[in-house]
């Protein structure tokens, strides 16, 4: 019987959006994300009516979603979070848009999208996620 | 990214800093898509340099001394601050957060005024037309069909793709300031010809003929396909400006929806085929009386209080047409005491509806005409608004959200009647 090295270590396979290396905690939704209008950029929190994130907070979490929604506003609004402090470290996502493209870019956090399994299968919120943005790899660990 | 001499030479410093600064922003954003080069941008649209107090608190500036830092800092997301030239295509300024003219109703402070005013004269010093709208193309600026246009505002994108044929994405305040200095925007998504086809068929079971109906199915379409591209079929009549401008709005706010498809009506939609790409048909989601129902209750979820204290219109930014249903609607009567009316539109539309009498119209009947901004984006309602009624799914979405009350969701009729009596008797259909 062969047993993984690692056998509590799920890793992914994805695509380079923003370079860079983060670890943390995952928080997980199935809901794609407003960021104008969708968070509160003072505080990193969700605020949209219904959200199933509505209330919690993204502050230096790993970040792990379908994609951004709604206003064009969703770059600057994330944008708010670095200068405020309460930005995700990280984020990995399915659907490639121009807003969380140019969000990524100016929050400059680890980004990474196009993954060989879908991220929102596999990681929970809770899990302990490292994401290499350069390599385009997201590791997960069970809490 | 592959680079034409003339980008290089922007990235490489030869054009001056602040495009050096811009093209990187670019570049690093570009490759981010998965971009592989620029189009020729020829219309930008957004919000170069929009003073807020937390921009001037962070980077530690005054309204009078921010432009070339916020400008750098934030808009281009440069660490160092460079001197922001010309602009170098059709660059045009969106809505703000606050009226040059009524900003006391709004409840804004004069240094929120002077913020706005300050930022917006520099713009214009560059060469940036001050539009101050979510409706640019109901103030002058129509792109044509086929431009690669670089725009933020996601009811503006929408229209620009979908009923103008003309190309955007839904840009962001960075990468359009960035285009603005530029003239570059990622050759990406919608600038692209086979990104333009729908990926879903939303079949119409229903009549849709009122601006209610065409921002219910709108609300619906968003949610159903997310960011997603739908072509729709069925019953629906040949909607006009503000039908597509509600129907589009809504769509990109419950989704993402940033290009539709009516069979027999847009420019690249003149049979489902065509606006399939000849791909095969895709299976048909059904929008018949139970979704339109469905989605009127889901937008009246926001409110049970029958009392309404507050009406907004407006959103997106009225058209002359509807300044004009509006001031029908209310006939001479005055408005409940119990309750405000606020009217959102363009400078350009208020100056019509100046000529027109309309705004005095409104100003008679108790209700006041803002340009410039709206509840949402201003984050402005009357002092001590519990429930308010809206005839935009847009903002039904938003605004509750924003300013934590309720909200009511029905026809510009149903609104102004709450004006008058305080009361909700909007009709499910």
């Amino acid at each position: 019987m062969i047993v993984a090295a690692h056998p509590a270590v799920i890793t992914l396979r994805g695509r380079r959006v923003v370079g860079g290396y983060a670890e943390g905690e995952a928080l997980v939704t199935r809901d794609t994300i407003s960021g104008w209008g969708g968070i509160n950029p003072m505080t990193g929190t969700v605020i949209e009516t219904r959200h199933e994130l509505r209330g919690q907070t993204f502050k230096d979490k790993i970040l792990v979603f379908p994609g951004a929604k709604g206003s064009s506003g969703w770059s600057a609004a994330f944008h708010v979070t670095r200068i405020t402090g309460t930005a995700p470290k990280a984020m990995v996502f399915n659907e490639m848009t121009t807003k969380i493209a140019l969000g990524a870019v100016v929050m400059r956090i680890p980004s990474v999208t196009d993954l060989d399994r879908d991220p929102l299968e596999v990681i929970e919120t809770g899990d302990w996620v490292t994401v290499d943005g350069d390599r385009g790899i997201v590791e997960i660990r069970r809490r | 990214m592959r680079l034409t001499d003339t980008e290089q030479a922007m990235l490489d410093g030869r054009e001056g800093k602040a495009r050096q600064k811009a093209m990187d922003l670019l570049v690093r954003y570009g490759e981010a898509l998965g971009a592989e080069r620029f189009v020729d941008t020829t219309n930008v649209a957004g919000v170069p340099a929009y003073y807020s107090p937390v921009l001037l608190d962070y980077y530690k500036v005054t309204a009078d001394d921010a432009y070339d830092v916020i400008y750098s800092r934030f808009d281009l997301d440069s660490d160092e601050v460079v001197e922001v030239p010309q602009m170098i295509v059709n660059s045009c300024g969106l809505q703000g957060g606050v009226d040059a003219e009524g900003w006391k109703t709004l409840g804004k402070s004069y240094e929120a005024l002077r913020m706005s005013e300050r930022s917006e004269a520099a713009s214009a010093a560059r060469g940036a037309r001050i539009l101050k709208t979510c409706t640019p193309y109901l103030a002058g600026n129509v792109p044509k069909q086929g431009e690669h246009c670089a725009w933020m505002e996601s009811s503006a994108v929408v229209y620009c793709n979908s009923v103008l044929g003309a190309r955007t994405n839904t840009e962001g305040r960075e990468s359009t300031s960035a285009a603005m200095l530029t003239g570059k925007i990622p050759d990406w998504g919608f600038h692209r010809d086979e990104f333009r086809f729908a990926t879903h068929h939303v079949q119409v079971e229903v009549d849709v003929e009122s601006v209610m109906d065409w921002g219910m199915l709108g609300y619906f379409i968003g949610a159903a396909v997310g960011e997603r591209l739908p072509v729709v079929t069925g019953r629906f009549s040949r909607p006009d400006l503000i039908r597509h401008k509600h129907f589009g709005a809504a769509a990109a706010s419950s989704g993402g929806v940033e290009m539709y498809h009516l069979e027999g009506v847009t420019p690249e939609a003149p049979t489902l085929q065509q606006a399939l790409g000849g791909k095969p048909a895709v299976a048909g989601i059904p929008y018949g009386k139970a979704e339109q129902r469905r989605t009127y209750d889901e937008l009246n979820a926001r409110a049970s209080d029958p009392n309404v204290d507050f009406v907004m219109l407006g959103c997106p930014h009225a058209a002359l047409e509807q300044l004009r249903e509006i001031a029908g609607l209310l006939d001479g009567r005055r408005i409940s005491e119990n309750c405000r009316l606020w009217v959102f539109t363009s400078r350009a539309i208020k100056a019509e509806a100046d000529a027109s009498g309309y705004t005095a119209a409104i100003r008679a009947a108790g209700g006041a005409v803002l340009t410039d901004t709206c509840s949402s984006i201003a984050q402005a309602v009357p002092p001590g608004t519990k429930v308010a009624a809206l005839d935009s799914a847009k903002q039904t979405h938003y605004l509750p959200a924003i300013m934590g009350i309720q909200a009511w969701f029905g026809t510009t009729a149903d609104c102004i009647d709450a004006a008058l009596t305080g009361r909700w008797n909007g009709r499910r259909p």
